[in-house]
């Protein structure tokens, strides 16, 4: 394996867009939460405005950085509705999701995300062993 | 300028993504294929992002309000219940199906893909199902 020098950067990256956000809104930088609320509101206002920043700022590290498009997941429409569903759901059930738990809750020290965090974690693998390796859902 | 800050935080968010190898669904499911061919690099994603707001949250936290905001809009939740661990574990499930968490899946939009916008269709209706399903028991 080579030096992980991307992850660890883009990871940086998540964690002071988290900690200006907490800093200057006194925010969760949590996505689950976030995309929802500038759904359903209230306070539509800063997050419809934080999610344009989360497409813009993604398009723009594609360009400058000449970051290669990562290949679209092929398998077909149905699970991509069955996932989509369950991460929604899942996500708004438990709270919050890879970001508001995983790298926002346990900065924080929250028990209920480190928890959350080993859980969604753990069930991921399971997920891929499952419908990756035993039923081959994607092919 | 919370406007500014919100459009910053995004912007920084979605670059990191993008940068960390996160809206790459092949390497998402490599990370979760523990029982196969592991791929531990989105680890550090979460080591980056940790090393940052692991430090930065708890000093933060200390003030007496954000600079742009009149309080810090924390979760105050503290309880480990089966809402919390059956979410995170149906968001598990879904997230090693396809490979996109809430993040990613939003960046990934702008790369065109018509599975992407149905996947984050889907995403959007299991959160509103959440919602639907706590104001039923709510009466």
């Amino acid at each position: 394996m080579e030096f992980p020098t991307l992850p660890l950067i883009g990871g940086a990256l998540i964690g002071t867009s988290a900690m200006l956000l907490l800093a200057g809104l006194g925010r969760v930088a949590g996505i689950t939460g976030i995309c929802w609320a500038a759904v359903s509101g209230p306070d539509r206002g800063w997050r419809f405005l934080f999610l344009a920043g989360l497409l813009a700022g993604g398009v723009v590290a594609t360009e400058l950085l000449s970051v290669p498009v990562p290949q679209i997941p092929e398998g077909p429409l149905p699970v991509a509705v069955i996932a989509g569903l369950l991460v929604g759901f899942g996500t708004r059930r438990g709270g919050g999701c890879t970001s508001g738990h995983g790298v926002c809750g346990i900065g924080r020290q929250s028990r209920r995300s480190i928890v959350a965090t080993g859980v969604f974690m753990a069930f991921g693998v399971i997920s891929v062993f499952v419908f990756h390796q035993v039923l081959g859902v994607m092919s | 300028m919370k406007s500014l800050i919100a459009v910053l935080t995004g912007a920084l968010f979605g670059a990191g993504l993008v940068i960390s190898g996160m809206t790459d669904t092949a390497k998402v499911i490599g990370f979760l294929d523990v029982t196969g061919a592991w791929d531990p690099t989105l680890m550090f994603v979460m080591m980056g992002a940790l090393a940052i707001t692991a430090i930065c949250t708890p000093w933060i936290i200390k003030w007496q309000r954000p600079l742009l905001a009149e309080v810090f809009s924390l979760p105050l939740r503290t309880e480990i219940d089966a809402r919390l661990v059956g979410g995170s574990a149906l968001f598990g499930l879904g997230w090693g199906l396809w490979g996109y968490c809430p993040g990613p899946a939003l960046t990934a939009l702008t790369y065109g893909a018509t599975s992407t916008v149905v996947f984050c269709v889907a995403m959007l209706a299991g959160m509103g199902l959440s919602d639907l399903l706590d104001r039923r028991r709510d009466g």
